[in-house]
């Protein structure tokens, strides 16, 4: 209760003028530079070490899959004659060679396509298709996201490795495009659900109300104001994806069901070295360090760019 | 929280059909003539082909057949192998066998995952977190085969602390190795997961008015920010039993362990299409009871759910 | 001894040092106390040099608006300080103990028993998982202050904060009470242990406007009762002079003036306190401006002046057609609701009966409290929502069913303003594209023309032109504001809805923002209908007014007949609600 009584340490006071400068009521400040999302995300990520080191680590891979014969120094994986089989590591073959004679640098080095490039095809087809029917079923709900929403619980249901498994081996030619296929088509529900919850929390939000009002029609509205908000945390989901397709074809290989033998994949190559573990040849490790390093190069760059487009630690 | 149980039980009898449907349309859809496929590589004598016609109903239309097979499932007759055995019997042989490698892996990634992550999470970006994160990175780049022959290699040959291999021996000193590299992919998942929630929590408002009561640290950490890290993780663990019993196709190929992966691994070779979809279907079963009970158990955990 | 027992002692020991002529010793005394916080590997200032002092039993309210101070300073006395902030020189002296320099074991042991703490948000400073009387036992437990039956004393701790059926309450979850409800909880919790002084961070803020009232009151008589000295963190500055009996006013991480609360609003000194006096809504009930504010904002009326050829074609746009711009009729809107079995639905009336008539040229506002139905209203005249029984008539034409081509023309004379600065940009547009984009949409202009149009409506809401390259996330929530207010421009509208959109603005912005709007309408012929809470700025800008509660309307009139001579009681209800309203300005 109000007290007239003034104590020690409560009488009035006024701070000097120019001690405390009151400015303009809520300017602009127009010496900052514009930046945007992506521009914002940008300065996070070149700050980080570790973006760097995922950065070189990509470039290299890129570069090996595009221009396998100049990393492998001229030398033809597919050539192999029994006279050289089975010889240790040496100057001449850095990593040894196999049980029919073929150098197994040059087979590493080749193998980098297959994998690379099932995983990039893989990740774009489920990005596109997960990415739609995700922010789709959410954005409009109702009967079209539990349509969709079904849609995703039956491919989920059946394990990927089994699917996969399954459908290989009843297809007649397999190829790098099969295989694509098979793992596009059962793991675009993963996508699909980030999709859906990040439309689904986006919708709420008065800036779709702003552009309705506007006349903009529904699907206008979805495509270009839903899914652009939605691509930080798809993109998120989408480097770790990769690595993990990347695997899933080297499972596959390994098993004698992904690609066919006249291609080189590393997972065949690890399936053919491990009976020569136990003579105490390590080669298996060569295209075991491989697959590891490419892989962890997309986890890991998955993980930095999860801080940077973490749509949650970017609102003022 | 009647209408919530109803509304997942009408979308589990939906994915179930829907899936089932997938996984017998793949099978026998796709290759020209079911019955090759059925036979593998070798030519079966007339008599065979005809038997086999008449057991599938290949000469009624697709969702006939369908109708047939799903008849078939609910009175538990999925069909005869080509060795003669009812699918029935291998089902009881393998089943187990693979649960039990997936109850193991299920507690090695429970306890140690929880634990490593609660850690991190506490210690964000310090040492501990960072080594922690990477360990997990690379558990789940290396490839399960990978991990598992050279774990199979190093603690089984080299240092003699486990069985090679399992092979008829199915008690739980044997199943330990393969149960524990099972379940490592899954143990860094759900590290990172903990771990996330864990960091995410500590800011959280209700853990700032529990500090400003006066509580110790521990009890904030344990009471408040555990128990509501935890639900999605529980969520993510009863999800991966699924993943875990289907995953352990590889697994159980490196230690020779005679359960539902191999046993499909082996059927998928021979061209035996009946066993596979019955094991298919039993695993997709499975997944989608599991798939209630974590429902159930969310709604258990947290009081919002039931109370709604 | 208990500690009702100790305070009541207290008191009377206070008692007599004053009738002695000599004062209690401080409870809590902050001395230059510099806050700083790291951002990007440098030391930022939070707070630098506040002076501040607390009396027994005594209520001192820190005024400010974001950014102040205010919330970092009362974290810093408890050793809450998130993220990276620490406290870089200064004391804080609690009951003879600098703490400073304390450790986490010394602010454990004063926290709960010593200083309590009220927080802002009730809605996220519950645990969700665990029952409400399960949160208070802990407190007590952890205090020690378990006296017999714990949970017989959570209950009389719940009834002695206003709940009521305390003992069915005691045994719920959060999720299952109201906002008000809420926030009694974390009272109780906050004076469980009988603390000597209880931190109230911004209590009510959150709050309708009436339950504001009641809980303020009912923690005024609980800490009077108890003796516990109060440290209010507030930005309504009627608020604290109605509560404290020392104000203490704060800017940019400074005392700018301190002080009794009363001798401060009748004569503020320093330049940014009579900023505020002059721009809070419930301390100036007047439409007319005062000298000071106008001062102020001088830029924007000046910028608007400059946009000749765009001024002309909005007010054209405006000003011309019939003096009745729409006319509402009997607008009903029921919402389905789920029972717990699936087909079983019942309807909740959101809006039951409502009608009025705008007048081109003046701002019609609707009031009401959280669930009254104004928001739902909005929407139907916006066309973003179909009422279900009622018409909405437009230039003579009902609104509510039209579709296709005629609907978008009808869009373009009805434009809205929302009100989370924070969600109505979307993040990944620059400006420029959020301004132009109704343009885009109707296939107006090309790209040069549009660019042309985007400077000039942006001067109009005297924003430098360079503001176009920008995004939302540079802007602070009142420039967000002034953009939306460009976009709902853009298409030369009549009618502008704005749906609580100062609400969500600090005092001297949203005054800024009322300005700008007056203005706009005087220059242009805009017809507003403006949706908020607040009925203190209603007074100001509104030319009548519609008071709404449970979907029905209440009263509805001519605003100074309204507020002068309210002929319903919730009208009456609601201005007496209103923080400050009753204490006398000089001038």
């Amino acid at each position: 209760m109000p007290d007239n009584h003034t104590y020690p340490g409560q009488e009035r006071f006024v701070a000097a003028a120019d001690d405390v400068v009151v400015g303009a009521i809520d300017a602009v400040d127009q010496d900052a530079e514009p930046t945007g999302f992506w521009k914002t995300a940008w300065l996070q990520l070149k700050v980080r070490p570790l973006f760097w080191v995922c950065v070189a680590l990509l470039a290299l891979i890129l570069l090996i899959v595009l221009f396998p014969s100049v990393f492998a120094f001229g030398k033809d994986p597919h050539y192999a004659t029994l006279e050289r089989s089975m010889l240790p590591v040496s100057g001449e073959h850095w990593f040894g060679t196999d049980m029919q004679g073929h150098d197994i640098y040059a087979r590493t080095i080749y193998g980098a396509r297959a994998s690379v490039i099932v995983g990039v095809l893989t990740t774009a087809a489920v990005v596109v298709i997960g990415g739609l029917l995700g922010a789709t079923a959410g954005f409009f709900g109702g009967w079209l996201d539990s349509l969709i929403a079904r849609l995703s619980d039956v491919f989920f249901g059946v394990p990927l490795m089994l699917a996969a498994v399954v459908v290989m081996q009843m297809v007649t030619s397999r190829t790098v495009y099969s295989v694509v296929l098979v793992l596009a088509i059962f793991s675009w529900p993963q996508i699909a659900r980030i999709a859906r919850s990040a439309a689904i929390s986006i919708r709420n939000e008065e800036y779709i109300d702003a552009s309705k009002s506007l006349g903009a029609s529904k699907v206008r509205t979805l495509f270009t104001h839903v899914i652009p908000n939605c691509l930080g945390p798809v993109i998120v989901v989408a480097t770790v994806a990769l690595g993990v397709f990347i695997v899933t074809e080297a499972t596959l290989s390994y098993l004698g069901i992904g690609l066919p033998e006249s291609s080189i994949s590393w997972g065949m190559d690890i399936a053919s070295g491990q009976p020569r573990l136990r003579e105490g040849s390590p080669i298996l490790f060569f295209p075991a360090g491989a697959l590891a390093l490419t892989v962890l190069t997309f986890m890991m760059l998955g993980d930095v760019l999860s801080d940077a487009l973490d749509p949650k630690a970017r609102k003022r | 929280m009647a209408r919530y149980l109803l509304s997942r039980l009408g979308q589990l009898v939906i994915v179930f059909f829907g899936a089932t449907l997938l996984i017998y349309a793949l099978v026998f859809l796709v290759p020209a003539d079911p019955i090759a496929a059925l036979g593998g590589d070798r030519k079966l004598p007339p008599e065979i082909v005809e038997g086999l016609r008449a057991q599938y109903h290949l000469d009624q239309p697709f969702l006939v057949q369908y109708w047939y097979y799903i008849k078939g499932v609910f009175s538990l007759d999925f069909g005869t192998s080509f060795s003669g055995q009812p699918v029935w019997d291998v089902m009881k042989r393998a089943f187990p066998v693979t649960v039990n490698l997936a109850l193991i892996a299920l507690a090695v990634e429970t306890i140690l995952g929880i634990f490593f992550g609660v850690l991190a999470g506490l210690k964000k970006g310090k040492l501990f977190d960072t080594s922690i994160l990477f360990v997990s990175l690379i558990i789940i780049a290396v490839p399960i085969f990978v991990l598992g022959f050279v774990a199979q290699f190093v603690f089984g040959i080299k240092l003699e602390w486990f069985p090679v291999t399992v092979g008829g021996n199915l008690d739980f000193y044997h199943l330990l190795l393969p149960g524990i590299v099972l379940g490592l992919v899954s143990f860094a998942y759900v590290v990172r997961l903990t771990r996330s929630q864990v960091s995410q929590n500590l800011t959280a408002d209700y853990v700032r008015t529990a500090t400003a009561k006066g509580l110790p640290r521990s009890r904030v950490v344990l009471v408040h920010v555990l128990r509501n890290s935890l639900i999605p993780v529980v969520t993510f663990l009863g999800a991966d039993i699924g993943a875990l019993m289907g995953g352990a196709l590889v697994t159980e190929g490196i230690f020779n362990i005679p359960g539902v992966g191999g046993t499909i691994y082996q059927a998928i070779i021979r061209g035996e299409a009946a066993t596979v979809v019955s094991f298919v279907t039993v695993l997709i079963v499975i997944y989608l009871i599991c798939n209630v009970v974590v429902d159930l158990l969310y709604a258990a955990l947290d009081p919002r759910i039931r109370y709604a | 001894m208990s500690d009702e027992h100790k305070h009541g002692l207290g008191k009377i020991k206070d008692k007599v040092a004053t009738a002695l002529g000599k004062s209690p010793p401080p409870l809590l005394e902050i001395r230059d106390l510099v806050v700083e916080f790291e951002v990007q590997g440098k030391p930022v200032p939070a707070v630098r040099g506040a002076n501040l002092t607390v009396y027994p039993g005594q209520t001192v309210a820190i005024v400010g608006e974001s950014g102040s101070g205010k919330s970092t300073t009362a974290a810093a006395v408890m050793g809450l300080l998130q993220g990276t902030g620490r406290v870089a020189s200064g004391q804080i002296v609690f009951d003879g103990q600098d703490l400073s320099k304390a450790s986490e074991k010394d602010f454990q042991k004063i926290r709960g028993s010593g200083i309590g703490l009220v927080p802002q948000d009730p809605n996220t400073n519950l645990n969700p998982l665990w029952r409400v009387g399960f949160q208070i036992r802990e407190t007590l437990k952890a205090n020690n202050a378990e006296e017999g039956d714990a949970k017989k004393r959570a209950i009389a701790l719940l009834a002695e904060a206003g709940m009521k059926d305390p003992d069915k309450r005691v045994n719920q979850y959060p999720h299952e009470f109201s906002g008000g409800m809420k926030q009694r909880a974390l009272i109780a919790i906050g004076l469980a242990c009988r603390p000597k002084l209880l931190i109230a961070d911004e209590p009510t803020s959150a709050l309708d406007v009436t339950v504001q009232r009641q809980i303020l009151d009912h923690l005024d008589t609980l800490t009077t009762d108890l003796g516990t000295a109060v440290l209010l963190i507030t930005h309504d500055l009627g608020l604290a002079a109605e509560r404290a009996s020392h104000l203490v006013v704060m800017y940019k991480g400074r005392v700018v003036e301190s002080g009794p609360a009363l001798e401060i609003l009748q004569d503020p000194q320093h330049e940014y306190t009579k900023r505020l006096v002059a721009a809070a809504p419930s301390l100036s009930a007047r439409r007319a401006e005062t000298p000071s504010v106008a001062a102020a904002v001088t830029d924007v009326k000046e910028a608007a002046v400059e946009a000749e050829t765009v001024r002309d074609e909005l007010r054209d746009a405006a000003s011309t057609g019939p003096a009745e711009v729409v006319v509402a009729s009997n607008l009903v809107k029921d919402f389905p609701i789920r029972g717990s079995l699936p087909f079983q639905s019942s309807d909740f009336r959101a809006v039951d009966d409502v009608s009025f008539t705008m007048l081109r040229g003046t701002t019609t506002a609707v009031v009401g409290e959280s669930g009254s139905g104004k928001s739902t209203v909005a929407r139907m005249v916006l066309g973003l929502l179909e009422p279900t029984s009622g018409t909405v008539e437009f230039d003579g034409k009902d609104v509510t069913t039209i579709r296709g081509p005629e609907a978008k023309e009808f869009r373009r004379r009805v434009q809205p303003v929302f009100q989370n600065p924070y969600g109505s940009l979307d993040p990944m547009y620059s400006i420029y594209r959020a301004i132009t984009e109704p343009l885009v949409v109707h296939g107006i202009g090309d790209k040069a023309s549009r660019v042309d149009r985007a400077k000039e409506l942006l001067e109009m809401v005297a924003l430098p032109v360079d503001t176009m390259h920008r995004y939302p996330n540079e802007l602070s929530g009142g420039q967000r504001q002034r953009v939306a207010i460009a976009r709902a421009l853009a298409l030369n509208p009549e009618v502008i809805v704005l749906d609580e959109a100062v609400s969500a603005l600090d005092v001297l912005v949203q005054a800024q923002i009322l300005t700008l709007l007056e203005g706009l309408q005087n220059e242009l012929g805009l017809t507003y209908l403006f949706i908020t809470h607040d009925l203190a700025v209603v007074k100001q800008i509104a030319h009548q007014t519609l008071v709404m509660a449970g979907g029905k309307v209440m009263e509805q009139g001519p605003t100074d007949r309204v507020y002068d001579n309210p002929t319903s009681d919730y009208t009456r209800k609601l201005i007496d609600a209103i923080p400050g309203g009753s204490i006398e300005l000089a001038g």
